[in-house]
């Protein structure tokens, strides 16, 4: 079932990011800069580059080596979100048909070159993305948005959230279970089930959040939430977003790419 | 349907970035001047909750086909319009990471489509005008829904269209989003009505405590600053666009012409990128890789000219490329190693 | 030492809805004693709890913790001198990390960067999970939980430590930790429990309350073993009390 899975994913992920590698223990801050400046990056390519895209994969080469990473888990990740990007990027190849080279003389139209972009593009960021999240703890991340100054009453919200995620979605296991075993072969939830099902978990987390509001309380809780003193950045964290930033605006303005593969025919002719 | 970072341009995704947070900004000022200390943990449950449910799958009658919750309405009716969006927002950013749905860049495009027009058009302009007797509550839950999520789909089209990533024709993708949408918001709407009445009949006192009490009203000016000039633009501008659309094939470009003064559309990234390639220019340590081959490839930013594709420079690019990631896997299993090998 | 006592005077409560949970309960709680409060489900254990540190204030009647008569003003003092520990730990930990759920209350109580961080530390110390210090909750198991909620209350140096069921969901180890190291604490402390062998082990003195009243107050070892009585209540011998 869907739900197994979903759960069975956010608990991973969270488990995997309390590794200890080179790469979990980089400032949260620097890693969220890193993966943002990444992204654009590669989505600011024209919208027919294919190879030098490519380049773009060591990060994730690097990462998924050294922060231990298991790939399988990020290949299945993307097939599972690449429905919807299939469903549009496969429109390119039938309303851009001219015909961009001749590869073995089969034609090949910019359609398919803007597909396979768009392709790259998607398992590009996705991952990216993926390996922030398994080397990065989600109070990091909460902890580099305060930095930013993203608004507090947002990252306080997400850090209870986030917190409560876990509890909440045990609980909705727990009904669905329950309801699975006395509907025998029926195959999936009713609506009318549905919306009592969600109706009492509502109604049992509108009562866990008073509850949790009366523990806030009880420990001198005056509506400010406490938070970590900032860390200063160290000197690796430095060294590592000069090298991201270094690499990605290699990879994006120099395409070294090209050259060095010119170099090394070269050398084989 | 969530935006991936894969459609759009780097010029929509920052945009729609700041238009988002700038949303979470205005609504969290608002949260603070106005709401009570418990209202923070009630936000944290209440996506949790949301997030929790719509991980349930149930079956939609008479189509055979599975869907699962939304929840911007739902928020909204519980917490208000501000909480409702900031919590939405971070339902969305958590799903964003952990469920790579969506991406980081589209978050922000994320944010407005599936927030914004539900928690500060569909609530304060439909919900809550068509409720004030306590009558009409389930056609205005269901057209809030409904509506909420129509411009959410047509939010998508756009942000689609001007990126320009993907070739679908503004008209085609505007006809397959809008009815799959109708579909998906009376869904919403139905089960949003069915939990809120279904919480409000046994345990009534526990939405009275929160049930916008805290933050219900939408602040008049904001509505009308921000909410209604953005409703008329989009609304007008999109109408002309999808009318010219359908009544005439080349109607589309006509009215881009009228709205930009130009046939073409702007493409803000590559000046941000012409920029940063003549800072490049004046900086760079290597002048034989100068742009020239680069600019011929930049040169098709209009719609006919393509760039010219050479079969040298592709081969060498694939042999670069394979160096390329040979050097990273080799590096990355050297540090590996010295790390194993340290005592720790 | 006047201001450990806790002291319930014909104390009423009402909920809004009408339900009228504590129907004048009087009893005084002197300083370092461990009171256990037992009685079926429904019975007001829980609402009592809540009266503690004021989250509930009394329909009718007084309540005085120290000097302090409970009233809307002074219950952010007496939340210093009252831990409540609840029953669902989950509901306790609401912070990312142990560390900072510690650290929540001795934060709030304004002390400085360098007195946190003693007080977290002995705090976990105490109950044994310092190391656990920078996990988040959702990785603790039952056991754990419980003993970081207690941390968490007692690195706010309460005087009295009020809990809610303490033992519940605990496998067999986990609740004889927990009792040795409630038995380890001086605080006056009263338990709110089903428990029945663990309150005998624990409290010297027990309390049975039934439908908002006060049924049976005395020494533990003579009310835990007055069959009659807990039946009456819908309770049981402890089982290290059963012959079989």
């Amino acid at each position: 079932m869907n739900f197994d899975r979903e759960f069975f994913n956010l608990g991973y992920l969270d488990r995997l990011s309390y590794k200890d590698t080179i790469i979990h223990n980089i400032d949260a801050r620097v890693k969220v800069i890193g993966a943002i400046a990444y992204i654009i990056a590669v989505l600011s390519f024209p919208k027919y580059a294919v190879i030098p895209l490519i380049p773009f994969f060591s990060f994730q080469i690097f990462s998924i080596i050294i922060g231990e990473i298991p790939i399988s888990f990020i290949i299945k990740r993307i097939f599972v979100v690449s429905p919807f990007i299939l469903f549009i990027a496969i429109f390119n190849p039938f309303f851009d048909r001219n015909t961009a080279f001749y590869l073995f003389n089969i034609p090949i139209s910019y359609g398919i070159l803007s597909f396979f972009s768009i392709l790259i593009k998607f398992v590009l960021t996705v991952s990216i993305i993926i390996i922030l999240i398994s080397t990065t703890s989600f109070s990091g991340l909460c902890y580099a948005m305060r930095c930013f100054k993203v608004p507090e009453i947002f990252v306080n919200q997400l850090l209870f959230m986030y917190r409560y995620i876990f509890v909440l979605a045990e609980e909705a296991m727990r009904m669905v279970r329950a309801k699975e075993l006395r509907s025998f072969n029926k195959k999936g939830l009713e609506l009318k089930f549905y919306v009592k099902l969600a109706g009492n978990l509502l109604i049992r987390s509108l009562n866990r959040a008073e509850r949790i509001y009366y523990a806030m309380l009880s420990r001198g809780y005056n509506g400010n939430m406490p938070y970590n003193k900032r860390k200063k950045l160290g000197f690796p964290d430095l060294l590592f977003i000069l090298i991201i930033l270094i690499m990605i605006y290699f990879f994006r303005f120099l395409e070294p790419v090209n050259s060095m593969g010119r170099f090394i025919l070269r050398l084989i002719r | 349907m969530h935006m991936a970072d894969a459609l759009i341009s780097p010029a929509v995704g920052v945009g729609f970035w700041a238009l988002s947070l700038g949303g979470i900004a205005y609504s969290a000022k608002k949260l603070k001047d106005n709401i009570e200390e418990k209202m923070i943990p009630i936000m944290g449950i209440l996506g949790a909750f949301v997030f929790a449910a719509q991980m349930i799958n149930f079956t939609i009658p008479a189509t055979g086909s599975s869907g699962h919750l939304g929840g911007g309405m739902l928020l909204s009716i519980i917490l208000g319009p501000y909480a409702g969006f900031v919590v939405m927002a971070s339902i969305l950013t958590v799903q964003a990471l952990f469920f790579a749905d969506g991406g980081l860049l589209a978050l922000g495009c994320n944010i407005w489509n599936l927030g914004f027009y539900t928690s500060f058009i569909a609530y304060p302009l439909i919900y809550k005008p068509l409720i004030k007797h306590n009558k009409f509550v389930f056609l205005a839950t269901l057209i809030s829904a409904v509506i909420g999520l129509q411009l959410g789909a047509f939010s998508v089209v756009l942000q689609t269209y001007f990126s320009g990533i993907s070739e679908l024709p503004f008209k085609t993708f505007l006809l397959l989003m809008q009815p799959i949408h109708l579909l998906i918001g009376i869904v919403e709407g139905v089960v949003t009505y069915g939990i809120v009445k279904y919480v409000t009949m046994s345990k009534p006192e526990i939405l009275e405590h929160s049930l916008g009490n805290y933050s219900g009203k939408v602040d008049g000016t904001f509505i009308k600053k921000i909410v209604i000039g953005f409703l008329i633009l989009t609304i007008i501008t999109g109408g002309i666009l999808s009318w010219f659309a359908s009544s005439n094939p080349d109607g589309l470009e006509w009215s881009i012409e009228k709205v930009y003064g130009k046939p073409e559309l702007p493409e803000k990234e590559h000046t941000l990128t012409n920029i940063l390639k003549s800072v490049q220019e004046k900086i760079s340590i290597f002048p034989d890789y100068t742009f020239k081959k680069d600019e011929s490839k930049d040169a098709e930013a209009g719609e006919e000219k393509y760039p010219n594709i050479d079969l040298g420079t592709t081969l060498s690019g694939v042999f670069g490329a394979f160096i390329v990631l040979s050097l990273t896997f080799l590096t990355g299993f050297i540090l590996k190693t010295i790390k194993k090998k340290r005592p720790s | 030492m006047s201001h450990h006592i806790v002291k319930f005077e014909n104390v009423t409560f009402i909920y809004p809805d009408g339900t009228s949970a504590l129907k004048g309960i009087s009893f005084t709680i002197n300083h370092g004693e461990s009171v256990g409060v037992v009685g079926a489900n429904g019975s007001g254990k829980t609402t009592l709890l809540m009266h503690l540190n004021g989250y509930l204030l009394p329909t009718s009647g007084t309540i005085k913790i120290g000097d302090l008569i409970l009233n809307k003003k002074t219950r952010i003092e007496i939340r210093k001198k009252v831990g409540v520990v609840f029953q669902n730990p989950d509901d306790q930990l609401f912070m990312p990390t142990v560390y900072e759920d510690v650290a929540f209350g001795p934060i709030n109580m304004g002390l400085d960067e360098h007195s946190v961080d003693f007080k977290v530390r002995n705090a976990l110390e105490i109950v044994g999970c310092y190391d656990l210090k920078n996990k988040p909750p959702h990785h603790l198991s039952g056991g754990q939980k419980r003993a970081v909620a207690i941390a968490s209350v007692i690195s706010m140096d309460p005087d009295i430590l009020a809990m809610d069921e303490p033992s519940s969901n605990l496998d067999p180890k986990s609740r004889r930790a927990l009792i040795n190291l409630l038995k380890s604490f001086k605080h006056t402390k009263i338990i709110a429990s089903h428990d029945l062998d663990m309150i005998l082990d624990v409290c010297e003195r027990c309390i049975v309350i039934k439908d908002g009243v006060v049924v049976a107050d005395g020494p533990s070892n003579i009310i835990l073993s007055d069959q009659k009585l807990l039946e009456e209540n819908n309770l049981e011998l402890p089982l290290i009390l059963q012959r079989r």
